[in-house]
């Protein structure tokens, strides 16, 4: 079994355990949903460092096992720069959850097993070389999903998890309907991705090309989400446990934009660039869509949730400008791209750091709405200092993962496409929505329902703590992650130019 | 790495790594002070170093764009200044920073580093890092006392009026990328057209925004809400002069577009003018002095628009100098007497000496009182103001003359004497050692400084920043007699507030009105759509599929159901039919074809007789029947 295999099926082989074996105490549990975690970051570390660049169009860690023979689908797995990191962020906001859950009273052996399960779907989405096993994997996750949300839900959760179940899955259908239409154009037919890619085969077919283009599009912008296909994201996170939201938020919205990178541009390059501008108009309006949508919510996770689809926003922005060819242009679009992979990361590291730290604030007061708050740096302190760190990070200060992110971004898209300057209020608005709701729940007279706020406690500290740790560390020493983005950006790139 | 590298490298560390550790942990707070104050200490020997030295270090950072720091003439101006009054500001706040000195403490170390860096900051990057660090801390520092949403409010105006004008530098990194010159500030001006236009306006942009330049100003105003010492050091030394500096340190970039010289020059002097007025309407210490802090930056934003480089940067030092000075007094007073009233603070000079003749230093080198520093550096600028515009070098003097005009009202107001003066509520009435040690300090630069315009050292500076190494004693006499003059006035005189300069141009009721307003109203109405129509379009969508089902249902059940049975009935009637058929039909066909058949069976056996010549007859009857048949079948061919 090879190592990507082992990290795939580990957790998955965790899950089963854990579900079929009802003597498993709470404890055990719990601790071995860390354990199991860890050991998944640890093999993770193991591949990162081991990894080499494998160049244009191919992987590394590579293993390929017959699956579906008649329509030439197999089992075949492996990870680039543009993977590598995904894969990384994943396994660390998984542990994170895991160590944030240990105190959780409900049904804790169901839950570590159903989270086990979403760990090695999703990390089966990210490594996936074949479409057939992306899109296998892809719905896998919105299934395990939808019973986080019902099962460990507050609120509305049945009626919210029934509404991204359906809306997410009618996207998946949409996705699929892409999938088809390339195998149906490839010669021989086939679902492997790097032979698709090798064979880009509606290059020549303008109008299939696009439709195939529109479909993929279609079932990714759901999923990412960009507007206007968003709005089951809102009720989603307002209504879902903060683990489940931290991983819905860190990972499962990336199976969208990695998608782009992963399926849309390299196999439909032509398409891609023909589509360009419409791609780059709906990052900017979801950029400033989701930013002004974000400023107006009085309800803490419902902001972060829209903040999530203006963070989207700028990687479908810097995707979209990736596909302006133009003479000299090489180097400002492989910016964006790399930019956008940042993103990627960033966003899941601090996103899941601001929804746990939601969370710390139901599981005290029973509320997220900011106005029944007010001085909570006062009793919780090192909350406050957390949420103030997070709330920075988000709103892209230097020195957090999120400049580095949006700098590259933003420099390649304007540099490709002067126009896109436009969606530069956007990181304003973020910024001023952050800081109201800083000023609003964490200064002025302790009132409403922060006295007797109880501090963060050991757990929730090391389990949000490190997240925003390697945010600073990225935002502090790029190199770290860039030099495993760039070759594969400026990969990505070049065939999206071919 | 070197060792000017390493003390290069250890100066932006240092802070900025202490400063993050008090900052986060709330063990230190004891120690707090200690610690802060011999970091920043240590950070201004190494700045002193560096300075000397002049060391460059380069990081790879993003693609194309590496973390570059280099001390050059004007860093080593400008980051032994930062550091040093970062140090004498923290020596001060020692003594008058009571409660979460660690919070507090920490903050301003980070904010220094972020100072620094971006004092020697040699590429976009590494320059948009510190640029934004220093104002999220500016933010928290402002905000410091979070209890009173008032000064959260102004930190947050400050941070966000800052960054809107910092998405200039976005915009420019992006030119700079396309322009295909990199991203090194010093190989800007070489961008491609039009880019490095727009790389020039979206620096200024920038720097305006920090300096606090019109239209931006008001946020200055609020920022007066935070703690004096924080007021000193990023209202006079830092941030708001790293505006200034920003500008000088592009203005090869700003000359080589031909127009943004020009437009930060007179930008500039509008600025010293109208703020110029400003400061003289206004009646707190606190609010003066920040009104003249941006008055007097738009000395230094002439100085980058006229290429007086040297002027500029001597007249950014010693106004740091200075202005630290008086904001510390300001606050000393405010802690000691309770109040920052003018017409409250009569007489406060004579109560404590050290205090009350440092400020008059200060407040006469503000003056533009000869032989100070600032009078001397703001010539060293008009020199090159006159030889661009006249008009611009009239303006340049309006301005001088009204720094002399609030410098004198506040000088006169310390020193009048003045009944109901005293301690007021809340007032500690004391004035420690601690805080009035930086002040002898403070006022001895402000007086000093002056030989940074002076020959030799103003030639030797003109000659690596660019600039006047000389300035005509005609000018300098006639600034120096224009300054005493308003001075003795102001003695005379009271100064005119009228209500707009008062409330700083109405400029943040402006803002409100044309961009936060209008925003939030956008905000809600969006979100209102989000909700109610794009939100509603889904679920009714999704709730058209029950209908669509219910609809499919009936179908189901009329037609299709309905269908089945009906064929399934015509299958009955029809099987009913060929039962029919078959009994009446099929079966009585059958019967009568048998019944034939028997019958012709029957026929057939009527030949066989069995006798011979019967059946030789039959052979000759069939034979001759051939025969026929065969001719008709000849003949008709």
């Amino acid at each position: 079994m090879s190592m990507l295999s082992l990290i795939v099926f580990l957790p998955l082989a965790g899950a089963i355990v854990l579900a079929a074996m009802p003597t498993i105490g709470p404890a055990v549990a719990r601790w071995a949903w860390v354990a199991v975690s860890a050991v998944e970051l640890v093999l993770v570390g193991v591949l990162w460092v081991g990894y080499e660049d494998p160049g244009q169009n191919a992987l590394a860690y590579e293993q390929q096992v017959p699956w579906i023979p008649g329509v030439n689908s197999s089992y075949h797995v492996g990870v680039d720069g543009l993977s590598l990191p995904l894969v990384a962020m994943t396994t660390i906001v998984f542990l994170a959850c895991a160590v944030y859950a240990l105190r959780q009273p409900d049904r804790p052996r169901i839950q570590a097993a159903l989270f086990l399960f979403l760990q090695g779907v999703s990390l089966g989405v990210f490594v996936a070389a074949d479409l057939i096993l992306f899109f296998v994997f892809f719905d896998l996750s919105i299934v395990g999903m939808y019973f986080v949300i019902a099962g460990w839900g507050h609120g509305n959760a049945a009626r919210s998890a029934l509404k991204f179940f359906l809306y997410t899955f009618l996207g998946s259908l949409a996705l699929l309907l892409g999938f088809i239409g390339l195998y149906v154009a490839a010669a021989p037919h086939t679902f492997d991705i790097p032979e698709l890619v090798a064979a880009t085969p509606l290059d020549d077919s303008p109008l299939t090309g696009g439709l195939v283009l529109a479909a993929i599009v279609v079932g990714l912008a759901v999923k990412t989400p960009t507007v206007p296909f968003h709005t089951w994201l809102p009720p989603a996170h307002t209504d879902a446990p903060a683990t489940g939201s931290a991983v819905l938020a860190a990972v499962l919205l990336k199976m969208g934009t990695y998608g782009f990178v992963r399926i849309a541009m390299p196999m439909l390059p032509e398409a891609w660039r023909s589509w360009a501008w419409a791609i780059v108009a709906i990052g900017i309006v979801s950029v400033l869509y989701g930013a002004f949508v974000a400023l107006a919510q009085t309800d803490l996770k419902r902001m972060v949730a829209y903040t999530s689809v203006n963070h989207m926003g700028y990687i479908v922005l810097a995707l979209g400008a990736a596909g302006l060819v133009a003479e000299g242009a090489e180097q400002a679009r492989s910016v964006a791209v790399t930019g956008a992979v940042v993103q990627m990361v960033s966003h899941g590291l601090i996103t899941a750091a601001l929804f746990l730290l939601a969370g710390v604030m139901q599981d005290r007061a029973g509320t997220y709405d900011m106005g029944s708050y007010g001085g909570l740096a006062g009793p919780a302190p090192r909350y406050a200092a957390l949420f103030a760190v997070g709330a920075f990070a988000s709103l892209g200060l230097p020195g957090f993962s999120g400049f580095i992110a949006e700098f590259q971004i933003f420099a390649g898209s304007i540099a490709v496409a002067p126009v896109t300057a436009i969606a530069l209020p956007g990181i304003l608005v973020t910024a001023a929505l952050f800081l109201r709701a800083l000023q609003q729940v964490f200064t002025g007279p302790t009132e409403g329902r922060s006295p007797g706020f109880a501090d963060l406690r050991v757990r929730e500290l090391w389990s949000v703590g490190p997240l925003l740790a390697l945010s600073v560390l990225i935002g502090v020493l790029p190199r770290v992650l860039l030099e495993v983005i760039e070759p594969a950006s400026a990969a990505l790139v070049s065939l999206v130019g071919r | 790495m070197t060792g000017a590298e390493g003390a290069l490298l250890a100066m932006v560390l240092l802070p900025g790594s202490m400063g993050a550790a008090l900052a986060l942990t709330r063990r230190w707070e004891r120690v707090a002070t200690p610690i802060a104050v011999a970091t920043a200490g240590l950070t201004t020997a190494l700045a002193a170093v560096v300075a000397l030295a002049r060391p460059a270090l380069s990081a790879p950072f993003l693609a194309g764009a590496d973390f570059a720091l280099e001390v050059d003439a004007l860093a080593a101006l400008t980051a032994p200044m930062i550091a040093a009054v970062a140090f004498l500001v923290l020596v001060f706040a020692a003594g008058s920073i009571r409660e979460s000195r660690a919070r507090f403490h920490g903050l301003m170390l980070i904010f220094s580093a972020a100072a620094l860096v971006t004092a020697s900051a040699a590429s976009i990057p590494a320059l948009l890092f510190a640029w934004e660090v220093m104002g999220a801390t500016s933010y928290a520092l402002i905000g410091f006392w979070w209890r009173e949403p008032r000064r959260v409010s102004a930190g947050l105006t400050a941070f966000l009026t800052t960054r809107t004008a910092d998405l200039g530098l976005y915009v420019a990194a992006g030119a700079a990328l396309a322009g295909g010159a990199g991203m090194a500030l010093s190989d800007l001006p070489a961008a491609t057209d039009p880019w490095r236009h727009v790389v020039a306006a979206g620096i200024m942009v920038a720097a305006l925004g920090k300096a606090a330049q019109l239209p931006f100003s008001f946020w200055l105003s609020g920022a007066m809400q935070g703690p004096s010492p924080v007021s000193a050091l990023l209202h006079s030394a830092a941030m708001v002069a790293m505006g200034g500096f920003l500008l000088l340190r592009v203005e090869p970039l700003l000359a080589a577009t031909g127009w943004a010289g020009p437009v930060a020059a007179w930008l500039g002097m509008l600025t010293a003018v109208l703020m110029g007025i400003v400061a003289l309407a206004q009646r707190e210490l606190k609010q003066l002095l920040a009104a003249s802090t941006v008055a007097q930056l738009g000395f230094v934003v002439l100085a980058a628009g006229v290429g007086a480089v040297s002027g500029g940067a001597a007249h950014l030092v010693a106004h740091a100098s200075t202005k630290a000075l008086l904001f510390l007094a300001a606050g000393a007073w405010l802690t000691a007497w309770g109040t920052e009233d003018l017409a409250r603070l009569r007489g406060v000079g004579r109560r404590w000496r050290v205090v009350g003749v440092c400020a008059s230093v200060g407040a006469l080198a503000l003056a533009g009182i000869a032989p100070l520093s600032l009078w001397a550096t703001k010539d060293a600028v008009l020199a090159a103001a006159l030889e661009a515009s006249p008009w611009l070098y009239a303006a340049g003097l309006l301005a001088s003359a009204l720094s002399a005009a609030y410098a004198g009202k506040a000088l006169w107001a310390i020193w009048r004497r003045g009944d109901g003066a005293g301690v007021r509520a809340g007032g500690t009435g004391q004035v420690g050692a601690l805080e009035q040690a930086p002040l002898v300090v403070l006022a001895a630069g402000a007086a000093g400084l002056v030989v940074l315009a002076l020959p030799p050292l103003s030639r030797a500076l003109a000659q690596t920043l660019g600039g006047h190494g000389e300035v005509s004693a005609v000018e300098l006499a006639l600034s120096a007699v224009i300054a005493a003059a308003v001075l003795l006035l102001l003695l005379r005189l009271r100064a005119p507030e009228p209500r707009w300069a008062r409330e700083w141009l109405g400029l943040e009721r402006i803002a409100h009105a044309v961009v936060v307003r209008p925003s939030l109203s956008l905000a809600h109405a969006l979100a209102r759509f989000d909700d109610h129509v794009l939100d509603r379009t889904v679920m009714a969508a999704a709730g058209a599929v029950p209908v669509l089902a219910r609809i499919a249902a009936r179908a189901d059940d009329r037609i299709l159901d309905g269908g089945v049975d009906a064929t399934a009935h015509a299958a009955d009637v029809t099987g009913q039919l060929a039962a029919r058929v078959d009994d009446d039909g099929v079966d009585r066909g059958v019967e009568i074809l048998a019944g034939r058949v028997r019958r012709l069976g029957h026929l057939a056996r009527i030949p066989q007789t069995g006798a011979i010549h019967q059946y030789f007859l039959q052979a000759v009857a069939v034979l001759t029947i051939g025969v026929v048949a065969w001719f008709v079948y000849a003949v008709m061919g």
